[in-house]
């Protein structure tokens, strides 16, 4: 295999992480932040809170990981993406940044604040949405060249109904991950209250999700033909993706095997994000950009691999131990212990 | 109206985001050992008041990492958008560090994660402690990995530029350019020592205020000492890294000294202005001092601004930069050295409420003093973003709205700033040491 299609590779796999990691994360901001207003609070923060608080530093290192390790491998997406991102970018910053300090301050130091909390809430939403412009750009069309530079067209971008398609997706599969998760978190911690509340929005967001990814695949037909074609070619990735889908829903409708079926959506989710990558492929950004021009020096190539299998090595055994302590330690899950710190 | 010069904007935009992180970064890199340093001597002398120190430094610490992390993800994503040319180019040869830093931020937010919910965890404290090690380490790793990225900004090497190409790509050799040791050093032993005098202003807070409780005292000779050690490394190495400039960067070194011509036995010239004629007024001289700065030698020959093209000088601000921050340097020095002598020959001065007032000063001024440290390495750099291959302006970025961004960003950072120093006043206010003690000594006799 040659070292482009190992870096993209890594650098996808990253991303699966984060979307995964950080869905579990906003969507449980959200959820608490709804319960604000439904009345359920008494119910779902408290489980809410014991998964979130030791874990919310970690996820956005995830996200770290895929955009240095994106400059590294591919130096010239750094131009391209930099140049055209300036500012669906900042506001996506700008709404982490606001969303990861307060709940730490929030958390750790301030009284409890429902402004804070709505906010927190919203935002969760709000930066999937923005972040997933960029997957939209991705498909070309966008943008333009002008000399040299790449320019923006903010104005195609913000009437294409691709553009709403895949921000409609972006945040009802937020609130359809994160659901599930807390779903079969809930039921370890034998919550059942809250395991209730959470599975009937588990299913509520299902439909949802399998709606909005049909209409991007639809969407596509019309914007970038090569894609659709290359997504044609593969339809079986999305088929399994769907029986997937299938298996987790009858779980959850029958209330058997909630962990599973969790397992079942990271499956699910795992087969149509990498049949997305692959049926991408080769570009970054289609027409510019394929990973084989954008790709940097061999040396630089075999560094970051080398780096990375190091660094995996390191990591791979801390963050079991992390999730033997907080995610799987029914004590600590079920919040028996005593906790001060 | 002014012309949209989104070179204007990117470079205010960026010394902006780093001005800002810089103060949560260096304190991110130095409590973890301040807060390893307590709990170990706690552990020792089997002292409660130390522990409690560590615990409380911990829960405040919680929220500056959070303003750390969050303003470093903006200063990482910015690098690419604001300056695109720039990390195209650079990606080729120095992402190897930016790529092994991700890592040690992982190492430390994990065991950060662990160590925080776990203080009540473990039957014996020292395995509690163990884990602030990776935490530690993680810290001091990135701060490694990330100034060998501005290193190779200011002396680059390990690749060759042909006919615009990049070849021979040698990443190693790139993040171990001749700038790295010094600054690496110099940028470590500042953060310990600025963390040090932090924590030792708050301790010398509440004695000012007249909170005499035992407690503050040993935190304030505990951080104190620590303050000066580090104090004493900072102006070892930053002599250092005044030897590294001579011989690689001499124009950065003249213009902080305002020396336009070669000579030798140079003088070093402090504070002061220029007159219309270009010559120094009112400075304080301090002769072959700048010689011996530059070569351990006071006859040395230093090279002047005259030796170098008009086009390619940094602006002469930076000599009061660079002022500021040796002053504060000598001060910091001083005034840890006066204190842990006075502690020790039980002068009466200590218990004063003016010299109590000056040490509360000692943190803010630490802050000030690596603010003033890295404007002077950055403008001193200036005109190039990468020295000798790339000027500043040709690494900006070519967007539009880089303005409207620039506003963006002051607002989000005032929201963080002052939501930072709320938050923290609150949460110390709240929940004050000696109610702490007490509950802690109830919780004990009810064991
Ligand atoms: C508490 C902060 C602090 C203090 C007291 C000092 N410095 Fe410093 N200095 C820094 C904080 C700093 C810094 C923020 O860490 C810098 C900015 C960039 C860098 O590499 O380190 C720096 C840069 C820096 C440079 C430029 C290095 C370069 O651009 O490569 C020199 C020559 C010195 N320092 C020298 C000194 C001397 C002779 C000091 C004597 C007291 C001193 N510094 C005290
Ligand atoms: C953290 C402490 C730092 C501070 C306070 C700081 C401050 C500044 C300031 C004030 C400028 C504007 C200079 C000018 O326009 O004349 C600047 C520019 C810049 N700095 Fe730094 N800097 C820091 C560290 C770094 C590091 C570690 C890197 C790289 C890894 C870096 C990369 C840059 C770049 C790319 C620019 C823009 C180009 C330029 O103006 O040279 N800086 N910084
Ligand atoms: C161009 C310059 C810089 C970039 C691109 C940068 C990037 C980042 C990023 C992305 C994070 C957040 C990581 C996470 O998600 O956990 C971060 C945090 C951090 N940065 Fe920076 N940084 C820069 C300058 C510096 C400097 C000069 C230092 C140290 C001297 C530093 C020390 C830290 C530390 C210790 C943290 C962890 C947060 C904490 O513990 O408080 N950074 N930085």
């Amino acid at each position: 295999m040659d070292l482009a299609i190992i870096g993209v590779s890594v650098l996808w796999l990253f991303l699966f992480g984060y979307i995964i990691i950080a869905s579990i994360d906003f969507g449980a901001g959200f959820f608490s932040a709804y319960s604000e207003i439904a009345n359920t609070k008494h119910v779902l923060h408290h489980i809410i809170q014991r998964y979130l608080s030791p874990v919310w530093e970690v996820t956005n290192v995830f996200l770290v990981f895929f955009f240095v390790g994106m400059v590294g491998f591919f130096p010239s997406a750094a131009f391209y993406y930099g140049t055209v991102l300036l500012v669906p970018v900042s506001i996506s910053i700008v709404l982490l940044a606001i969303r990861g300090s307060y709940y730490a301050f929030q958390t750790y130091g301030a009284k409890d604040s429902k402004f804070y909390v709505l906010l927190y809430g919203v935002a969760g939403l709000l930066i999937p949405a923005s972040l997933s412009i960029v997957l939209t750009i991705s498909e070309g069309g966008f943008v333009e060249m002008v000399g040299e530079n790449p320019v923006l067209l903010y104005k195609e971008l913000f009437f294409s109904p691709l553009t709403w398609s895949i921000v409609i997706l972006s945040v009802v599969s937020v609130l359809y991950i994160s659901a599930t998760f807390l779903t079969a978190y809930a039921d370890v911690a034998e919550d059942f209250k809250a395991r209730e509340i959470l599975r009937k929005y588990s299913l509520a967001w299902s439909g949802p999700t399998i709606l909005s990814a049909g209409l991007i695949i639809w969407q596509l037909r019309q914007h970038n033909e090569l894609h659709f074609a290359n997504i044609m070619d593969i339809w079986w990735v999305f088929a399994l993706s769907g029986v997937f889908f299938a298996i987790t829903v009858l779980f959850l409708w029958r209330r058997k095997y909630y962990s599973l079926a969790f397992w079942s959506l990271i499956i699910q989710f795992g087969l149509a994000f990498f049949g997305y990558g692959v049926s991408h492929y080769p570009y970054l950004l289609y027409p510019y950009l394929t990973i084989y021009d954008g790709f940097t020096n061999d040396a630089m190539a075999q560094a970051l691999i080398i780096a990375f299998i190091a660094g995996f090595a390191l990591l791979v055994p801390s963050i079991l131990l992390l999730a033997r302590l907080f995610l799987f330690n029914r004590t600590y899950v079920k919040g028996e212990e005593q906790r001060r710190y | 109206m002014m012309e949209y010069d989104p070179v204007f904007f990117s470079r205010t935009l960026t010394g902006l985001t780093l001005a800002f992180h810089i103060l949560y970064a260096t304190i991110g890199v130095g409590i973890p050992l301040m807060i390893a340093i307590a709990q170990w001597i706690g552990i020792k002398k089997n002292d409660e008041h130390y522990i409690l120190l560590a615990r409380r430094w911990t829960r405040g610490f919680v929220i500056t990492v959070a303003v750390g992390v969050v303003t470093g993800t903006a200063i990482g994503l910015q690098l690419s958008l604001l300056w695109p040319n720039f990390m195209e180019l650079a990606g080729h040869v120095i992402s190897l560090p930016l790529f092994l830093e991700t890592f040690a931020f992982f190492f430390e937010a994990i065991f950060l994660g662990i160590y925080l919910y776990t203080w009540d965890r473990f039957e014996n404290q020292k395995k509690h402690m163990l884990l602030l090690i990776p935490v530690a380490i993680g810290a001091s790793f990135s701060a490694f990995f990330i100034t060998m990225v501005n290193a190779f900004m200011n002396t680059p090497q390990g690749f060759d530029l042909v006919n615009g190409a990049l070849v021979n790509v040698d990443p190693i050799a790139a993040m171990f350019n001749p700038a790295t040791p010094t600054k690496v050093a110099h940028v470590l032993t500042t953060a310990y020592m600025t963390s040090a005098f932090v924590l030792a202003s708050i301790a010398a807070f509440h004695l000012f205020k007249g909170r005499d409780h035992i407690y503050h005292k040993k935190s304030l000779y505990l951080m104190m000492k620590v303050g000066l050690i580090f104090s004493i490394a900072t102006v070892i190495v930053g002599d250092f890294s005044g030897k590294f400039l001579a011989e690689y960067q001499p124009e950065k070194l003249a213009a902080a000294e305002w020396h336009f011509e070669t000579e030798e036995g140079a003088p070093l010239m402090m504070f002061g202005w220029l007159d219309e004629n270009g010559e120094v007024q009112g400075a304080i001289k301090i002769p072959y001092a700048l010689s011996i700065l530059a070569h351990s030698d006071p006859f040395a020959e230093v090279k002047g601004l005259n030796e170098f093209p008009e086009d390619e000088l940094p602006p002469l601000i930076v000599h009061y930069f660079f002022d500021l921050m040796v002053t504060i340097g000598m001060w910091l020095t001083f005034i840890s050295a006066f204190y842990w002598l006075a502690v020790k020959r039980k002068w009466k001065v200590i218990k004063n409420k003016l010299f109590n007032f000056i040490l509360v000063l000692s943190g803010p001024l630490a802050f000030i003093a690596i603010e003033m440290g890295w404007f002077y390495a950055e403008f001193g750099r200036q005109p190039w973003i990468l020295r000798g291959f790339m000027k500043t302006p040709e690494g900006a970025t070519s967007a539009a709205y880089v303005d409207t961004m620039l506003w963006l960003f002051v607002g989000l950072y005032i929201v963080l700033g002052t939501g930072s120093i709320i938050v923290l006043i609150r949460m110390f206010k709240k929940n004050p040491v000696e109610r702490e003690l007490e509950d802690h000594a109830i919780e004990r006799g009810e064991r």
